[in-house]
């Protein structure tokens, strides 16, 4: 395969889409002009599980203001019900707290809220069940999990090779739900014109936005336009529509044809715009006394939502990670009535590395050996689950190259033994790999303008991640232009076809579709085109799929201090270095390496959504108790990368980036928290109290 | 009820319900829509703007509260045919991933630098303690408010004006 020769790329290119941010214009899905606009305000369920048995709407009908009161019993029919997320006021049925179960269009927000809150409704509430707990009485084994993969796997005989290991680790690791919390609030404007559908939405992913809805409205993906230029983060919970994208297109119906706008609240987004479901995940570690591993298990219950099946695929990671000739994965799930669960930053790899990689420091230190060298006595020469060569698996590379330029050597192996002015301070690691997920279904079009720029389009979306300025570089590139010569256009429907912004898959799927674009518009017009000259290119699936298991691979070091008094834990130093194929722009890369490495320290110390099982609540639910990490909560931080151009990984040599700083992260936290103290928690998030005895 | 206020040096009156907050009026009723509205709480920061050269969330703030005050929003940031040093700084030094809450941002840092023209880094902290970045890590965010601090307004060039047209050349 022939790679592209870096020339654009590679380039640290100032943001293209920095302007129009620095100067407040750039337009999120609600800030499009909308012509004589309503706003909706939603009313949520306050029981976990049962019907509607009785909706007063009278008193907010005839507030000033209100153009319609919707309920189950008033709103327009979808033409297919069967995604119970989606199927918005469509039944008297209540799945779980929080979920929508009338709504309020006015003329203006304000007169949508108090509307709202003078709706009345009455229940028959049921029983329900909203904690997970691993002996959960029905738990299940789904048909696949995530990613399409399967739900369990074994090789060998794991239970006699653990009767048999002399060094055995069997801990259980606990990780809490979280929310994605991107700074701009799940948001969609939407309006009816006839029977087509302008959607402005918060999206990771337009045309996946249309086929979804589409079948619900009853017309086809080519009467609904979703717009989505720039959005203001997602980190998964974007990726998917979800309920109130349904909801503002339903309450579109009913006003004449004026647009309806509506952004979540963020107390509302706890409920309503997925989050990463809780994990217990029992690892088994069995070695030799030097540390080799012989067998290793990995045994998940999670949660999904009893409206909408979510499976996690949180043990994938210890399929590919480690040799092992004995190894067992299973996924089983505690189906509850609580709000659906979706995509979230590395989902999988993310929770799944915190029960791997912590269970690695417990194995190093009962086989008395450096953690980094466990990890190097049990690299596999082929991914152990598909018996395939790695593209490129430099994981040990980014581990020597981390320890030297992070001082590991200076870390004390006798945990606890270091304490500066009262803080016991201590260093850890942990591995993070990513699978690099080339999508195959997307096109890019090139069109020569009079005024001498190519225009490149694509129905791509940037979250912030960078894409407008990495799909110009890539174009550039490929038309062996400057980037100034490149106009792109990207998060329109209008735009040819794209995949979602999400797993990591971004940057490499559409820009391989720019890349067969520029190669067939050169094939067609030649270096000197005239003005309307077009040409279209397509992605592929990747041919090296078949042969090659692809993945990037990182290590993550940090230094904790945990106060011996009073165990407030900081984290007062980090550093990530990634393989992750070819890096197209350096500055908006490292950006994404430490965000990843951001949520980490977020997901190791504070992010945790509470949920009172009584009334199927999710408590802390907004800013103030759900916490993410603020500034004082971020000190040192590098990102490094090995230089490295993937050729298995498409014309672009690039894999992905935008997940692999998450992962592994709060395990390499919690194993200096370990090495601070001697206290291992096994439990996220590393609050105070843990480190308490 | 009606109120006027200075926002961005221009004089605004209007008749409002008493209810609406001052996010939701300089976003709906003015139609400036780079101040955002995050979090309802006052936690996150992405609503703050300038109110008499204090920073103040605007989504706890009426907008009859702020009758007889001088309002900066981020739109109010360039003048005279000049980005902001801070506006300059942020792309300079890749402050801003998504940029949703880089106007809040920006706005917390030129309240700081008009009192403090050479804050160092634990004072620009301490300035922005107040609002989240989801993205970035925030270093370079402090960064990208040294480098305003190290540029002030007048002592180079720092960008060309904030044009209209270029809004519509980015949203096509």
């Amino acid at each position: 395969m022939r790679v592209q020769q870096p020339a654009a790329t590679g380039l640290d290119l100032e943001r293209v889409d920095g302007r129009a941010k620095v100067l407040g214009l750039a337009p999120y899905a609600y800030e499009h002009p909308a012509e004589n606009p309503t706003y909706l305000y939603p009313v949520q369920s306050t029981i976990a599980r049962g019907r509607i048995t009785a909706i007063d709407t009278a008193a907010a009908e005839t507030m000033d203001g209100v153009v319609a009161v919707l309920t189950h019993l008033n709103a327009p029919r979808l033409a297919d019900a069967a995604d119970k997320e989606l199927a918005v006021l469509q039944s008297d049925e209540v799945g779980f707290r929080g979920q929508f179960v009338a709504a309020v269009v006015a003329d203006s927000p304000e007169a949508a809220r108090e509307a709202a809150a003078r709706v009345r409704v009455q229940y028959h509430q049921e029983p329900h069940h909203a904690a997970l707990r691993a002996d959960h009485e029905d738990l299940y084994k789904p048909e696949q999990i995530n990613a399409g993969l399967e739900t369990d796997t074994q090789a060998g005989d794991p239970d006699a090779a653990l009767a048999s290991a002399a060094v055995v680790v069997d801990r259980t690791y606990t990780t809490p739900a979280e929310h994605n919390n991107p700074m701009e609030p799940h948001t969609t404007v939407a309006q009816w014109e006839g029977d087509r559908l302008l959607v402005f939405d918060s999206t990771q992913a337009v045309h996946n936005a249309r086929k979804t809805l589409a079948p619900l409205f009853d017309v086809e993906v080519e009467q609904i336009r979703v717009v989505a230029p720039h959005v203001g983060g997602g980190f998964g919970s974007k990726g998917l529509p979800h309920a109130h994208v349904v909801l503002t297109a339903l309450a579109a119906k009913v006003t004449g044809g004026r647009p309806v706008k509506y952004a979540l609240t963020r107390q509302q987004m706890f409920f309503l715009a997925g989050y990463r479901t809780p994990t217990i995940q029992r690892l088994q570690l069995g070695a030799s006394p030097d540390g080799r591993i012989s067998v290793l298990t990995h045994d998940v219950v999670e949660q999904t939502s009893a409206i909408k099946e979510f499976a996690e695929q949180t043990a994938g990671i210890s399929r590919m990670m480690y040799s092992a000739d004995h190894r067992r994965t299973t996924h089983r799930l505690a189906s509850l009535d609580v709000p659906v669960p979706s995509w979230m930053r590395a989902p999988g790899e993310c929770p799944g590395s915190f029960g791997l990689e912590v269970a690695m420091d417990e194995l190093a230190e009962a086989c008395g050996i450096d953690p980094i060298e466990l990890r190097v006595r049990n690299e596999p020469a082929i991914d152990p689950e598909t018996g395939k060569p790695f593209a490129s698996r430099h994981l040990l590379a980014c581990l020597r190259e981390g320890a030297r330029r992070f001082g590991w050597e200076r870390r004390n192996a006798q945990p606890g033994t270091v304490l500066v002015d009262g803080w016991r301070t201590g260093i850890g690691v942990a591995a993070s790999t990513y699978p690099a997920r080339r999508q195959p279904a997307n096109t890019a079009r090139i069109r020569f303008t009079a005024d001498g720029f190519y225009e490149v389009q694509i129905g791509a979306v940037d979250l912030g991640t960078g894409a407008w300025t990495a799909l110009t570089q890539i174009a550039a590139e490929a038309l062996e232009c400057g980037p100034e010569q490149v106009r792109l256009q990207i998060g329109d429907t209008d735009l040819p076809v794209a995949t979602v912004a999400g797993g990591s898959s971004g940057t490499a799927s559409w820009g391989s579709a720019i890349i067969g674009a520029a190669q067939m518009f050169r094939k067609e017009h030649g270096g000197f085109p005239s003005a309307g000259d077009t040409s279209e290119g397509d992605g592929e699936r990747n041919p090296a799929g078949k042969n090659y298991a692809l993945h990037s691979f990182g290590a993550q070091f940090a230094e904790v201090q945990v106060h011996a008094d009073t165990g407030e834990i900081r984290v007062s130093r980090m550093l990530g270095v990634y393989s992750a194929g070819r890096i197209i722009n350096p500055r908006t890369a490292r950006s994404q390496f430490l965000g990843g490495m951001t949520m980490g320290i977020g997901m190791a110390l504070h992010e945790q959504s509470v949920m009172d099982e009584r009334f199927g609540m999710i408590v802390n639910h907004d800013f103030a108790d759900y916490h993410v990490p603020s500034n004082a909560d971020i000190r040192q931080l590098e990102a490094f990368w090995l230089e490295e151009v993937d050729e298995h990984a498409g014309p672009l040599g690039a894999r992905g980036i935008g997940e692999i700083g998450i992962v592994g992260a709060a395990a390499a936290v919690a194993n200096a928290a370990y090495n601070a103290t001697g206290i291992r928690v096994r439990d996220l998030p590393l609050t105070a109290d843990k480190f308490l005895t | 009820m009606q109120i006027s206020m200075s926002v961005n040096g221009n004089e605004v009156t209007r008749d409002i319900e008493p209810r609406v907050l001052l996010v939701h009026f300089i976003r709906e009723e003015l139609g400036l829509t780079g101040t955002h509205w995050g979090c309802d709480t006052s936690n996150c920061g992405t609503c703050v703007v300038l109110m008499d050269g204090q920073p103040v969330k605007s989504c706890t703030v009426l907008a009859a509260m702020a009758d007889g005050h001088e309002i900066r929003t981020v739109e109010g940031l360039a003048s005279n045919g000049a980005l902001d040093p801070v506006q300059q700084g942020f792309m300079e030094e890749h402050g801003l991933q998504c940029g949703f809450c880089t106007p809040g941002m920006m706005l917390t840092a030129r309240a700081l630098l008009d009192k403090n023209p050479h804050p160092d880094d634990g004072e620009i902290r301490q300035a922005i303690s107040g609002q989240i970045c989801r993205c970035t890590g925030y270093a370079t965010i402090v960064r990208s408010v040294q480098w305003a601090a190290n540029h002030p307004v007048g002592s180079a060039a720092t960008g060309d004006a904030a044009d209209p047209s270029e809004a519509e050349e980015v949203t096509a």
